[in-house]
């Protein structure tokens, strides 16, 4: 038997990712792709495969069960922290492990942010449309199902290597560029749209999602006027009700609401990692500085590689503390102190 | 030169740090789509480095870039030259276009609101198919969902509004009219714009040769056919074959 991962239970929100599908805008559809690249970056690094090629199972929410077949898998877990295990034992997030061939992974719900991700060394997926990532709006790949298996690659080392995440998952401070209809609101609505504190709306999903606040929409003078245009992730539309809504990677290709403004691209992972409810506030910037953020983060990601280290003295690798966490669902300050 | 498009335009928009929107016009014409489709044209046969990706809407050409191989300042530059070096609402549509011929079931279960499309339009059901059957429609942009090609224009009768309620539950292949405009859905779509027909041809399957049949730009001639005839078709069209046929055009 190949070397595989069998999916044993899925939670509700697998799905195959890679880095999406551009390029296909002219025929109506937007590119897709991991939630949280980020995460993809640093499941690549923890594997030591080249990050242009990493593909992981994007779990949304929550987990699953997993078990290796046909040979020990390298796994990496990496973005919204989520509780995991190996045969009952505790592992930690953010890390990469030895699946042991028959052994059982098991995730649970993330404990922060939305977009936890199950890299495993040599996974593989047939390319749809010159790419391995599901595109769940257009139909392309789908949702990964219980008894499924995926194909992947014999251990190509022991794992048992980390990386510090940055904090991504609690929303905070996005910062947006001026879009086609910013003129459209006055300057009061805009000086609002700063001021207000919004919460990520719990329907939150692949396509989008919506900032929820209290207080009056933000109307323009363009909301009846528009011809359907060009639409991308980042851009924040204003709906019918007033309230801005994100536009995430799948989103439609064309849409009619005013766009008030857009996410750069720096943030807008933190928009989609945030977990429902999450605050998030809205900040102007110049061009100047976002092109200032997206250059820091690809030299963060360029940099992952290097940021990869052994895990020690990590309490999750203590095997008598993970019988407590599965047992009671918490690690006690005592048994942190034993470690 | 004759420039029926306001003044104002061509205009060029920053979409994010790494896209730029260059709008023709605000309202949908003939001539605007037209001048879109021939910039769009030109600049993708430029293919200036750091341009990565070209779309089309109704009235606009989209385009992303990355900003660390071409800074803004020169690709608006370079924009600004191209924009300025003809008439693009004069200069006619670009080449290597197709023109379709898709086999059309109208009416009855396969487009119950052609009666009421018709009415509204003034004209009796089949003068109402004869109209839209008479004279090749224009892609004029795909989008929203994968594959949608928004077919136009229609004669001004067909002034349509869309309906606010999105009651019709409208199949893969639904063809659906409003606004002087046809739409054909790839797939099962609740619209507020009113179905009148099923078309014999999938516009985005996931087959390994054309994929998306389709470019902004083509041109599609309906041909109404019957029920026996369309089945047939259809059943082909299931199998992943493209039962529709093209001609080189332009």
């Amino acid at each position: 038997m190949s070397a595989a991962l069998r999916i044993i239970k899925a939670g509700p929100g697998l799905s195959l990712q890679n880095a999406g599908r551009p390029g296909f805008l002219d025929k109506g559809l937007s590119r897709g792709g991991a939630m949280d690249p980020l995460a993809l970056a640093e499941g690549a690094a923890l594997l030591g495969q080249p990050p242009e090629a990493a593909l992981a199972v994007e779990m949304a929410g929550a987990g699953g069960v997993f078990r290796a077949e046909g040979a020990d898998l390298l796994v990496a877990l990496t973005g919204a922290p989520m509780a995991a295990g190996i045969e009952g034992a505790r592992v930690a997030w953010s890390a990469s492990h030895l699946l042991p061939e028959g052994s059982e992974l098991s995730i649970s719900g993330a404990s922060a942010g939305s977009y936890g991700y199950l890299s495993v060394a040599g996974l593989d997926a047939p390319e749809i449309l010159g790419a391995r990532s599901a595109h769940l709006a257009a139909g392309i790949g789908g949702r990964l199902q219980a008894e499924e298996a995926l194909a992947c690659a014999p251990a190509p080392g022991p794992g048992g290597l980390m990386i510090a995440a940055e904090d991504r998952f609690g929303g905070g401070d996005i910062r947006v560029l001026p879009s086609v209809q910013t003129d459209a609101f006055d300057a009061d609505t805009l000086a609002r749209l700063e001021a207000t504190a919004f919460r990520k709306d719990a329907r939150a999903n692949r396509m989008g999602a919506r900032l929820s606040h209290a207080g009056d929409g933000f109307s323009s003078t363009a909301h009846l006027a528009i011809l359907s245009e060009i639409i991308v992730p980042g851009d924040v539309q204003v709906i019918g009700d007033g309230a801005p809504f994100v536009l995430l990677n799948e989103c439609q290709s064309m849409g009619g609401y005013p766009r008030i403004a857009t996410v750069i691209s720096a943030d807008l992972p933190r928009v989609a990692q945030a977990a429902p409810g999450s605050p998030i506030r809205l900040r102007f910037v110049t061009l100047e500085e976002a092109l200032a953020a997206r250059e820091a983060a690809a030299r963060h990601v360029a940099s992952l590689p290097g940021r990869v280290v052994p895990r020690v003295r990590d309490p999750g690798d203590i095997p008598d503390l993970l019988a407590y966490q599965l047992v009671d669902g918490a690690i006690s300050a005592h048994h942190d102190k034993d470690a | 030169m004759t420039m029926d498009a306001e003044p104002e335009f061509p205009r060029v928009h920053r979409i994010g740090e790494a896209g730029l929107l260059i709008e023709f016009g605000d309202r949908l014409s003939m001539q605007v789509n037209a001048a879109v489709l021939a910039f769009r044209a030109a600049l993708d046969a430029a293919a200036w480095p750091g341009v990565e990706e070209s779309a089309t809407s109704l009235k606009s050409v989209f385009l992303r870039f990355d900003p660390a191989r071409v800074p803004h300042g020169q690709l608006e530059a370079d924009l600004r030259g191209l924009l300025a070096s003809r008439d693009w609402y004069g200069e006619g549509l670009p080449r290597g276009r197709s023109l379709w011929h898709v086999p059309v079931l109208f009416g009855g279960e396969a487009g119950p609101q052609l009666e009421e499309a018709a009415r509204r339009a003034g004209m009796s059901p089949d003068d109402a198919v004869q109209a839209i059957c008479a004279a090749p429609l224009r892609v004029l942009t795909i989008g929203f969902a994968p594959g949608l090609p928004y077919l136009g224009q229609l004669p001004e009768a067909f002034d349509i509004p869309r309906q606010t309620e999105l009651d019709p539950n409208v199949p893969g292949g639904g063809l659906a009219l409003a606004i002087r405009q046809l739409v054909l859905f790839p797939v099962g779509t609740q619209t507020g714009w009113r179905w009148i027909g099923r078309a014999a041809m999938d516009v985005f399957g996931q087959r390994a040769d054309t994929p998306f049949p389709l470019n902004a730009g083509d041109e599609i001639r309906f041909e109404p056919v019957g029920a026996v005839e369309f089945e047939a078709a259809w059943k082909d069209v299931a199998a992943g074959h493209l039962v529709a046929t093209r001609e080189p055009i332009g």
